[in-house]
């Protein structure tokens, strides 16, 4: 029979197996602040609590969340939210009824066709009165289309395929991606705290950091970092295929980015070219994923976006 | 005769079998007679709710509800994980694995927003508006159809 010390030995040992399958779950991501916040919580909260209390957080650690792929689609949403709010604070959406109705039809006409038609909260979109030629796909589903990206489009198919882009960074979760595993791995444990016993405040106040700083992240990622160029690369193969099934021409995405070249040239360094590869790059390495290069203009999709984007390609 | 009618119950059994249960993942899920979202919808199951799941095709799972209803949900709104909605009723301390069990409600939640509301360190005026800009399936379908754009939406 084991004694108490033993037992608490053996404890902590558990509690360090843990430590170590995060460590690998997050390789080359892990940071060691994360690390090292799991070992001051095991110790910091082993006062208050029985020891079957603590084989339960310490097994309810390993079972239930790991790295960015286990954020459930509920807490995507809640980050998602708080990244389009931060983004607000930089850039104020555009109030026009008519064009965001426009946007939004737009949006969910692509977004059923996507891999990923449904997220928790549903995917919305808005334009944002910024003439900076920029896009911003938020987790869960908010996507943000500046009026200066809206000027780089000439027609709705163009615009189409700036939208199928962020759609597949939101079905790609490229946005979760960016959450340092330190931040995660200090979340998931109070998180599995959480299941032993109810929040307390010092568990809320400390989970409420770590989401800031996850939003942190990502905002960080959409604003001036940018995703990597593989990630770039998928989301725009992805919505070659989007723009395909939803019955747009492919060709779109190629006439979009190579008018998007030519702005950028004169924008150096700021907003999307910030954030991208360049748009020519892009444009070539999609010549050989394009199956049909016809631009199949139609008039009524010609019309409605006129109607609906002049006010906004007209203002300012 | 007495053959033929174990190997229709046999048939029966192992169509039953296919079946597998599977949680709503989304806030709200809609079920449709046909695996299209331009279709009526027939019901809607809420966020953590059980269906029994068929085969799945073309990325839309048969399904029948609580309540009897059997239509079709897409697989984006489904998991396969148990969600369990309240904290105190979860298996999470028994040892069940990340594959089989997810949390609702737990970690980055209303609880967190409203801590950040609370504080005043985010605005979500314009988060909850454009969260209320909501669009009909039919007049998706509408838009596709007058765009001479894809005819069925999947």
């Amino acid at each position: 029979m084991k004694t108490k010390r033993t037992r608490r030995a053996s404890l902590m040992m558990a509690g360090a197996v843990v430590v170590g399958s995060l460590w690998w779950a997050g390789a080359g991501w892990a940071r060691p602040e994360g690390l090292s916040g799991l070992g001051d919580l095991l110790s910091r909260k082993n006062k208050g609590l029985s020891e079957d209390r603590w084989k339960s957080i310490l097994r309810g650690a390993q079972a239930v969340q790991k790295t960015w792929q286990d954020l459930t689609p509920e807490q995507e949403y809640y980050i998602g939210r708080a990244v389009a709010a931060q983004v607000f604070q930089t850039y104020r959406p555009l109030d026009q009824a008519g064009a965001n109705a426009y946007l939004n039809l737009l949006g969910q006409a692509l977004a059923v066709f996507s891999a990923r038609p449904e997220t928790f909260g549903g995917y919305h979109f808005l334009l944002l009165d910024s003439d900076e030629i920029n896009a911003f796909a938020a987790p869960g589903g908010l996507i943000l289309v500046t009026r200066g990206m809206v000027r780089c489009c000439e027609n709705e198919d163009e615009l189409a395929a700036v939208v199928a882009h962020e759609i597949c960074h939101v079905e790609k979760k490229h946005g979760l991606s960016a959450i340092k595993q330190g931040r995660l791995t200090e979340a998931f444990t109070i998180i599995a705290a959480e299941s032993a016993k109810q929040t307390g405040n010092d568990q809320l106040a400390a989970l409420t950091r770590e989401f800031e700083g996850s939003v942190g992240d990502v905002v960080k990622t959409l604003t001036t970092s940018g995703y990597s160029q593989g990630q770039e690369r998928e989301a725009d193969t992805a919505a070659v295929r989007l723009l395909r099934r939803a019955g747009y021409p492919e060709q779109a995405m190629i006439t979009m980015l190579q008018r998007m070249d030519e702005r950028l040239t004169h924008a150096r360094g700021l907003g999307f070219a910030k954030t991208h590869p360049s748009a020519r790059s892009r444009a070539n390495a999609l010549l050989k994923t394009i199956e049909d290069t016809r631009s199949k203009a139609n008039p009524v999709r010609a019309k409605r976006f006129s109607a609906a984007m002049q006010p906004v390609v007209a203002s300012r | 005769m007495k053959t033929k009618v174990l190997i229709a119950l046999l048939a029966v059994s192992a169509g039953a079998a296919t079946m597998v249960p599977m949680s709503v993942q989304v806030r709200s899920g809609k079920v449709y007679p046909k695996p299209s979202y331009l279709g009526t919808v027939i019901a809607t199951v809420e966020y953590g709710a059980q269906v029994q799941a068929g085969t799945l095709e073309k990325g839309w799972y048969p399904v029948t509800t609580a309540d009897g209803k059997s239509g079709w949900l897409h697989e984006s709104a489904l998991s396969k994980k148990r969600i369990v909605m309240r904290a105190g009723t979860t298996d999470v301390g028994t040892g069940v694995s990340s594959d089989e069990v997810a949390l609702a409600g737990k970690g980055f939640n209303a609880q967190v927003e409203a801590k950040l509301r609370q504080e005043g360190k985010l605005d979500y005026t314009w988060v909850d508006r454009m969260s209320e800009m909501k669009v009909e399936m039919d007049a998706v379908a509408q838009f596709l159809t007058q765009g001479h754009l894809a005819g069925g939406a999947q």
